[in-house]
Order: structure tokens, then C-alpha cells, then sequence
């Protein structure tokens, strides 16, 4: 069976004050239905840029896909006109995203503005759209949702308006959720209810989750399959466990050692918990051909410097993106 | 609880404005029994203390002063020694035409403003945007009885489209439409007039507040949704951006008026501007002190409107209360 | 290559924060072009009757000579006086009560938002109180109405624009004292034990100044159309010869003379319009904040 989102080759270019930058260089991934995927990486690796490429709402007259495809159950997405996009937009793909605080309108009820996606996509009346907000406030478990549809905004706690952006993406029931860091602003109490709820309703749904995040804890908890990102570019892919088992390139090892729990038992071969040091590169050397993570990295080598690394593949398809995966 | 507040705020505000009128008038030099005796042509020191037992002029400041103001709360403004007519008779006669004036070139100004605003947030690098700015440094720039009088002479005498003054043509005659369109006809240049200071205000603060807008967080959420470019901007940003356009046409008011008073002399308008100026070449004190303190009102009224007004737009306002 | 390499850091010398904001003004074409004219009208204004001797008052030649007729370049006003004569002077009158209008309106609009801004509480909630009062009252109509009242001389018009212009100062002043006030060095000044009067003027004013001098370079310009518009409303010193006073007296004739009127209304649009241009280069100058917009 074909996946139901294919990316290939994927370039995504940003103009910026120096020039063209490519913040999504040659990415290439799939997803099947139902599946959740999630990636990683620190802030500015082209994790968000990959998500707005996908919804087709990459920053106007700035960003634009300069090539690759992007295939979403048969179409290719790239080539989809606006009026195709924003069809798909909110009822095929939707997205919740990370600043629960200002995502809502705050002068339209969150009843209307649940609503209001229903009745773009599912041609509901005004009555039914209402009513099926009710029951999906109900659904993202908002206590007295009856009540609550005539809120506002500002008088819902951060997590309940993640709730609330929740609901809206999943009113239509949509084959792809994309939640770009939706726990980032909330306590972390309330990030653990959120992925429940993420995890409960997308498996309810049948709703693929493509979840991008910083977090492996919350990776290890939500995805079955895990892409790594530095610096525009797929550093790595594979099964979760087994890639937080054995990473395959020495940035994902980085990341994984700077989470406690996924280093509950501290053994010889995973001595301490670290830091990833140094920074990501400047969005200038985003595109040369080398590899980004040099300067960071303890097995460098000249190779490392003169030409980027092509992918290895492992046994359960894990992949890196190093000169030096086997020796990771 | 909140609205209560304000209007009891604003009684005070008006009580205020009764207390500088007659600080003013205590202050100035000479009083009404100067004025009284000037107009029946000098009088002799007996007589003027006679006039100012009558008027209670003998009496304390503070007692005056509640005279006064207990007389303004039963809307008596005094009298007008020159029209010889209560002032609250002279100025509820010349409101209506001030009202009109003041209303039509506020809500002109609001809605073309807001127009530009949208249109030229839409195309920032487009002509519209620059046509904003040009606007902008014109009615900001253009004294108001100038850009008056250049319309008059271009669509009036050079091009006679509208009439050259005046509110109402006597010798039109017909039914509540006819007279209705005479009007309308004499409003246009008055109204463009008063509203080329506020158009270019209200188009550049709506155009920075729309572009503020369209970059934040839930117009991301809205296009996410699949909304069209038109719900988006005409629902979601719309309503948002018009908040402190509001606030800035409510604090305005008073500066509306102060246009109005050269507007109304410019096309003779029979409005409370003429008036004002006609009392003050006549010396007419109460009438002056009358029309301050009713423009003061028309003001603080203005002020709780734009209040309610954005009570509507905004319910984080009404949150608060 | 070296496997430390990074990106290379621009070296940024540090300036004279005057030569900073001097060249961020210059960057301003338009504000550069309005100094320029700024300046001419103003040296037209103190040097001009010397350069161009003339009485403003005397009639001398025929009423509505139209401009460039017999050597007078303007033309000539309903009672055949020197149309450009009476610009000139006209000149020193405006900015003289534009610039000392603007003076006092400051230097309540600062007193009044410093002491609000600084000592919060009671004392600001009725210096506030005050502004929202002054704002109640259509400026123009309650200048009219002291003009009315203690006369029509030059010192009192100014004082009447001044009076009922501070407002808008105040509240500037207030916001920035509201915000400099909760900054490190102010405290910092605090702990060391300076009195109020030193924290207020010596340690905040001076960094609450950026806004504060673009709004007042803005009240010039505001201050010359409020006189503008009560000498064409007449009510201004009958000796003496303003822009707005101009228009006023010789509107009854624009069918005969629009010029008469155009002219004068020509040059309070390019003075304040200069003024303005001026007041937006001043801003970028300043807030540097304001520039990424």
C-alpha cells in the first residue's frame, strides 16, 4: 500500500537579508495512515519550515518550496493550486500549533470558532456546526462543555486553549494532524494530558500525527517512528526504541543523553548526562556541501568537511547521515 | 457596574468644566453688569451696583459658584444679553446642525479610514500604501480652513457643483426628500472638509494595526483552517485591528469640534461653531461659556459611546469589568 | 579549512550615540529635504525684512494685483498690501508662537506626566484625572474662549495654545517614567540614596527624552496651525500680521483673489508639513526601537 504522505527531495528556500538560504535541503519521508511520526532536533532546524511546507503556508514572498514533491494521498501538494490547499487545509491536514495563548482569535467564541471549520468543510448549518462543537469540546475533555462554547479565549487557561486548537483540527476528522511543539508553552503536568489526549483521539480517529518536538521524552512516548533534523537536513531515521537504543549519529546520541529518564540506567557506554555543545550553524551555511554538524561533533574528520554525507541504511530502516554512522 | 462608573465619571468631568467656565469668567476682566451696562450704552456706578445685586454678584465666590452650577443642572445656561434669548434656547436651536456636521465626518473619516486601511494593509509596497502616506502627511500638514476654502473654489465657484454656503436653500421646496437631498448637497463639502484631518488618522493607524494583525498567531490558525483570504481578513483580522482605530476616533471627538468651529465659519454652517465665534465678536460671555461647556458634553457623550463601542468589538473589555 | 571555523562576526565599533542618531536622519531623505526648507523659512523669517524692507501694513498699490504685476511677486491683498511683505513677517509671528507655544506646552505636558509618572498613587491618579479633563475640552474652542476673555494680545494666544495643548506631552512623559522607572540603574540609583528630584530629572528624564523631543518638534507644528486657525477666525492682535490672519481677512474675496488665500494657506502647509517630515526623521533617529518597522 502507498503511504499516505510521500515526501521527496524536499527543498524549502528562505530569502533572507543575506541571500537565499535552503532551511529544508534534499528531505525525503513517508507516513502511513494511522502512523505517528515525530521529529526532532533543536530550535532552527527546518522541523516547523517542514510542517508549514506541508500545510502550504510557508511565510509569504519569503519561503517557497524551490524543489521536490510533496505526495499527499495522490496529489502532489506542490503543485495543488490555492483554492485545492486550502480544501485540504483543516479538513485533511490540520495543524495545531505551539503558542496555545495567541493561536485563538480573541474576539470570536471558541464555540464559533470551532464551528466555523466545520461548517467551511462539512457544510454544516449553523445550529449542527454548534452542536458538533459542543460534543468535540466534550471530546478533548473540557468539563461542561455546554457552558464553555461560549467562552472566550481569554478566559481558558493555556492548556484548555490547546484543547480548544485540538478540537479545531480534528472537527473534520483529518487523515494528518501536524502538532508543532503544541506542549512547549505548558506546565508540565498539563503536557502529559495533552499527549494523552493527542494519542487517545488519533487513534480513535485513525488520524496520522506527524509531532515535532524537542522533547524525546515525549517522543519515546507518542511516535513509532522518529526523524532527527540539524540544520534543514535529516540527520536521522528509524524506530523509535531502537533508535534511542543505538542513535546512529552522534548529534541524536547528543540529544538523547540530555534527557534523565531515557537515561534511567547510566552504564558504562552511557556514562553521564550531557549536553549537546556548541550551537546550530547560522542559516548562512545552511546548504554547503559538508557536514553542518562538524563543528560540534567529536568523531570530525576532514571528510566531514569536504562533502555531506550520503545516507547508510540499517537493519528495520534506520538511516544516518554520517561519514561516521558505523562507528556511533 | 462598570458603565455605571463611567457615567458618574463623566458627570463629574462636566461639573469640572462648570467650575473653569465660571473660574474663567471670575478671572476675566470686567463682569456681566460691564456687559449689561456697555450694551445700554454706559451706565453710572449706582446702576452697575444695582445690576450686580441683581445677578448676585455681591455675593461669595463659592455661592455663586453653586448658584451656578445648580442652575446649569435645571439647564439654565443664563442669558444671552446680545440675542436676548436664553442660551440653552440659542444653542439647542444650532446643535442639531453642529451634530450632523460632527457625526457624518466622523463616521465618513471611520469608514473610508478603515477601507484605506484594509486595501493598502493588503498591498503594503502597492500605490494605495503610498497614496496612505501622502494622505496622511496632507491632513496632518493642511490647516482645515485651507483645504475648506481650496474646495470651495475648485467645487463650488470654478465648478459650481455644491453650493457655496449655508445648510439650507430657502427657496427649494417639496417634500422630506427634497429637502432632505438640499441638505445632503450643502453637507458634502463641509463633511469632506472636517473629515480629510481624521480619513488620513484613522487610514494609517488602521493600515499599522492590520498588518500588525495579519502576522500574529491566529491568522496562522485561520489560514491553517482552510479559510478563504477574504474570511480571513474581513472576519478574523478585521475585527481585531478596528479596536484601536475606535479608541483613537472616541479620543478625537474633541478635536472633531475644534474642526468644526473653522469648518462651520469657512462654509457659514449655522451651527455652534458660527455661533461661538459671533458671541465672542459680540462679547456675549455666557453664550461663549454656554457653547464650551456643551461641547464638553458632546464630548464625555462621544467618549461613553466609543466606550460602548468597543465593548462590543472587544470582550477582554468587557471582561474587565 | 580549521574544524573551529565560525561564521564571521561583523566588528562593531562602538560610536557617539549623536553620530549614530545623525546618520540614521540622514538616511531619512524626505526629513533632510524638510530640514533644508525648515531652515529657509526660518531664515526668511529673521533676516527677511531686512533683505526685503517693506511695511506689511501699507497699501502700495492697487487691491488684487494679481502675483508678478508690477514688480510685487505675490501680488497684492484686498487693501493693495504686499502680499509677500506680509508672508515675511507673517513668517516671524507663526514660528515665534509655534516654537513658544510648543516651549510651554512641554514644559507643563513634562512637570505634570513626570510627577504622575514618578510618584504613582494618589498623586497620579488626579494628575491624570486633570489631563483626561483638559482633553474633554475642544482645544480650539476653549483657546477661543481665553482668547475671548483676557484678550486677543500675542503673549495670551500663546499661553491659550500652550494650556490646552500639554496633554498629549503629559501622557508620553508618564508612559516613559512608568517604564524607565522599573529599569536596574534607576533602582540602582535609588539604593545609592538619591533624593526624588535627582532620580526624576537627572537619572529618568534624560533617557524619557527620545519620544518627548519628537512630540514637542510635532507641537511646533500643531501649535502654528491652532494660530493659524484663530487669527482666521479673527481673533488675534489686529497690529500684527500672521499667515492664518491673511487668509481670514481676505477669504471674502477669493472669487476675485484666490490667490490671496492659497498663498499664505500654501505656506503653513509646507511649514508644518516640513515641521512633520522633520519630527519622522527625529524618530528614527531616536527610537532605534521604532526602525526595524
Amino acid at each position: 500500500m502507498a503511504p499516505l504522505l510521500q515526501v521527496e527531495n524536499l527543498r524549502i528556500e528562505l530569502t533572507t537579508r543575506d541571500g537565499v538560504a535552503p532551511v529544508i535541503d534534499d528531505l525525503s519521508f513517508s507516513l502511513n495512515a494511522g502512523e505517528t511520526i515525530s521529529f526532532v532536533g533543536e530550535s532552527g532546524c527546518g522541523k516547523s519550515m517542514t510542517a508549514l511546507g506541508i500545510m502550504g503556508l510557508l511565510p509569504e514572498k519569503i519561503g517557497h518550496i524551490a524543489s521536490g514533491t510533496i505526495n499527499f494521498d495522490g496529489e502532489d501538494l506542490t503543485k495543488a493550486s490555492d483554492v485545492r490547499l486550502r480544501e485540504i487545509r483543516g479538513n485533511d491536514i490540520s495543524m495545531i500549533f505551539q503558542e496555545p495563548m495567541t493561536s485563538l482569535n480573541p474576539v470570536y467564541t471558541i464555540g464559533e470558532q470551532i464551528a466555523e471549520v466545520l461548517r467551511r468543510h462539512q457544510g454544516l448549518g449553523k445550529r449542527a456546526a454548534h452542536d458538533k462543537a459542543i460534543d468535540l469540546l466534550d471530546a478533548v475533555r473540557i468539563p461542561n462543555p455546554k457552558a464553555r462554547v461560549s467562552d472566550y479565549p481569554h478566559q481558558m487557561s493555556g492548556g484548555q486553549r490547546q484543547r480548544v486548537m485540538i478540537a479545531i483540527a480534528l472537527a473534520c476528522e483529518p487523515k494528518i494532524l501536524i502538532a508543532d511543539e503544541p506542549t512547549t508553552a505548558l506546565d508540565v503536568t498539563v503536557q502529559a494530558q495533552i499527549f494523552d489526549l493527542l494519542r487517545d483521539l488519533g487513534e480513535k480517529m485513525g488520524t496520522a500525527i506527524i509531532l515535532i518536538t524537542h522533547d524525546m521524552g515525549a517522543v519515546a512516548e507518542m511516535a513509532e517512528r522518529l526523524i532527527v533534523m540539524y540544520a534543514g537536513r535529516k540527520a536521522e531515521e528509524g524506530p523509535v526504541e531502537q533508535v534511542i537504543d543505538h542513535p546512529r549519529h552522534p548529534y541524536t546520541k547528543g540529544l538523547i543523553s540530555c534527557v534523565p529518564h531515557l537515561m534511567g540506567t547510566l552504564t558504562a557506554e552511557r556514562p553521564t548526562l550531557t549536553e549537546v555543545r556548541g550551537i546550530v550553524p547560522s542559516i548562512r551555511q545552511f546548504g554547503r556541501d559538508a557536514c553542518l554538524f562538524a563543528s560540534r561533533c567529536d568523531l570530525v574528520s576532514d571528510k566531514c568537511l569536504e562533502g555531506r554525507p550520503h545516507e547508510i541504511g540499517f537493519e528495520n530502516d534506520q538511516h544516518s547521515a554520517c561519514w561516521h554512522a558505523e562507528d556511533v | 457596574m462598570k458603565i455605571l462608573q463611567r457615567v458618574l465619571y463623566a458627570i463629574l468631568l462636566l461639573i469640572a468644566v462648570l467650575v473653569l467656565n465660571f473660574s474663567m469668567l471670575h478671572l476675566a476682566p470686567g463682569d456681566i453688569a460691564d456687559t449689561i451696562a456697555q450694551s445700554m450704552g454706559g451706565a453710572d456706578a449706582e446702576i452697575l451696583e444695582q445690576i450686580r445685586s441683581d445677578y448676585g454678584l455681591d455675593q461669595p465666590f463659592l455661592v455663586q459658584l453653586g448658584q451656578y452650577i445648580w442652575k446649569v443642572l435645571h439647564f439654565d445656561l443664563g442669558h444671552s444679553f446680545f440675542y436676548n434669548q436664553p442660551v440653552t434656547t440659542l444653542i439647542i436651536a444650532k446643535l442639531p446642525a453642529t451634530l450632523l456636521l460632527v457625526l457624518t465626518a466622523q463616521l465618513l473619516a471611520l469608514v473610508v479610514g478603515v477601507l484605506l486601511g484594509v486595501y493598502s494593509a493588503r498591498h503594503p509596497n502597492g500605490l494605495s500604501s503610498h497614496f496612505v502616506t501622502l494622505f496622511a502627511l496632507f491632513g496632518y500638514s493642511a490647516p482645515v480652513f485651507w483645504t475648506g476654502i481650496l474646495l470651495l473654489i475648485a467645487f463650488s465657484l470654478k465648478i459650481p457643483l455644491f453650493p457655496v454656503a449655508g445648510m439650507i436653500d430657502v427657496t427649494v421646496e417639496g417634500g422630506f426628500f427634497v429637502r432632505a437631498l438640499d441638505i445632503a448637497k450643502h453637507m458634502v463639502l463641509p463633511v469632506v472638509t472636517l473629515s480629510s484631518i481624521f480619513l488620513a488618522l484613522y487610514s494609517r493607524l488602521c493600515r499599522a494595526s492590520m498588518m500588525e494583525v495579519l502576522g500574529s498567531d491566529y491568522i496562522r490558525t485561520a489560514k491553517a483552517k482552510g479559510l478563504s483570504e477574504r474570511e480571513i481578513v474581513l472576519k478574523h483580522a478585521l475585527k481585531n485591528s478596528l479596536s484601536p482605530v475606535v479608541t483613537l476616533a472616541g479620543l478625537q471627538f474633541s478635536a472633531v469640534i475644534s474642526g468644526a468651529v473653522l469648518v462651520e465659519t469657512v462654509f457659514s454652517w449655522p451651527g455652534l461653531g458660527t455661533l461661538a465665534l459671533q458671541s465672542i465678536i459680540a462679547r456675549d460671555t455666557p453664550t461663549i461659556l454656554g457653547i464650551l461647556f456643551f461641547s464638553a458634553l458632546v464630548v464625555v457623550v462621544g467618549n461613553l459611546l466609543t466606550d460602548l463601542a468597543l465593548r462590543t468589538i472587544d470582550p477582554r473589555v468587557r471582561g474587565k469589568a | 579549512m580549521s574544524v573551529a571555523e565560525q561564521p564571521e562576526e561583523e566588528i562593531v565599533r562602538a560610536r557617539h550615540p549623536f553620530a549614530e542618531a545623525l546618520e540614521m536622519f540622514v538616511k531619512n531623505r524626505a526629513a533632510v529635504v524638510a530640514l533644508v526648507v525648515l531652515t529657509l523659512i526660518i531664515l526668511a523669517g529673521i533676516f527677511g525684512p531686512f533683505i526685503y524692507p517693506s511695511d506689511p501694513f501699507e497699501m502700495v498699490w492697487a487691491p488684487f494685483s494679481p502675483p508678478g504685476e508690477e514688480g510685487y511677486l505675490l501680488g497684492t491683498d484686498y487693501l493693495g498690501r504686499d502680499l509677500l511683505s506680509m508672508l515675511i513677517h507673517g513668517a516671524r509671528v507663526s514660528m515665534a508662537i509655534g516654537v513658544s507655544a510648543a516651549f510651554i506646552t512641554v514644559f507643563i505636558g513634562i512637570t505634570v506626566g513626570a510627577l504622575a509618572g514618578f510618584y504613582l498613587g494618589f498623586v497620579e491618579e488626579v494628575l491624570m484625572r486633570i489631563t483626561e479633563f483638559f482633553q474633554v475640552l475642544p482645544t480650539l474652542l476653549f483657546s477661543m474662549v481665553i482668547v475671548a476673555l483676557f484678550g486677543a494680545s500675542l503673549p495670551m494666544i500663546t499661553l491659550a495654545i500652550g494650556l490646552v495643548s500639554w496633554p498629549a506631552v503629559a501622557r508620553i512623559t508618564r508612559a516613559e517614567f512608568l517604564r524607565i522607572r522599573e529599569l536596574e540603574y534607576v533602582t540602582a540609583s535609588r539604593a545609592s540614596g538619591s533624593s526624588n528630584m535627582k532620580l526624576m530629572f537627572k537619572v529618568i528624564l534624560p533617557n524619557a527624552l527620545p519620544p518627548i523631543i519628537v512630540q514637542a518638534a510635532l507641537m511646533v507644528g500643531s501649535a502654528i496651525l491652532f494660530e493659524a486657525g484663530l487669527s482666521f477666525l479673527g481673533l488675534t492682535d489686529p497690529n500684527i500680521v500672521s499667515w492664518g490672519q491673511i487668509i481670514g481677512s481676505n477669504r471674502q474675496y477669493i472669487l476675485d483673489a484666490s490667490y490671496t488665500v492659497t498663498i499664505p494657506g500654501l505656506a503653513i502647509f509646507i511649514t508644518v508639513l516640513a515641521i512633520s517630515l522633520v519630527g519622522d526623521g527625529l524618530n528614527d533617529a531616536l527610537n532605534p526601537k521604532l526602525r526595524q518597522r
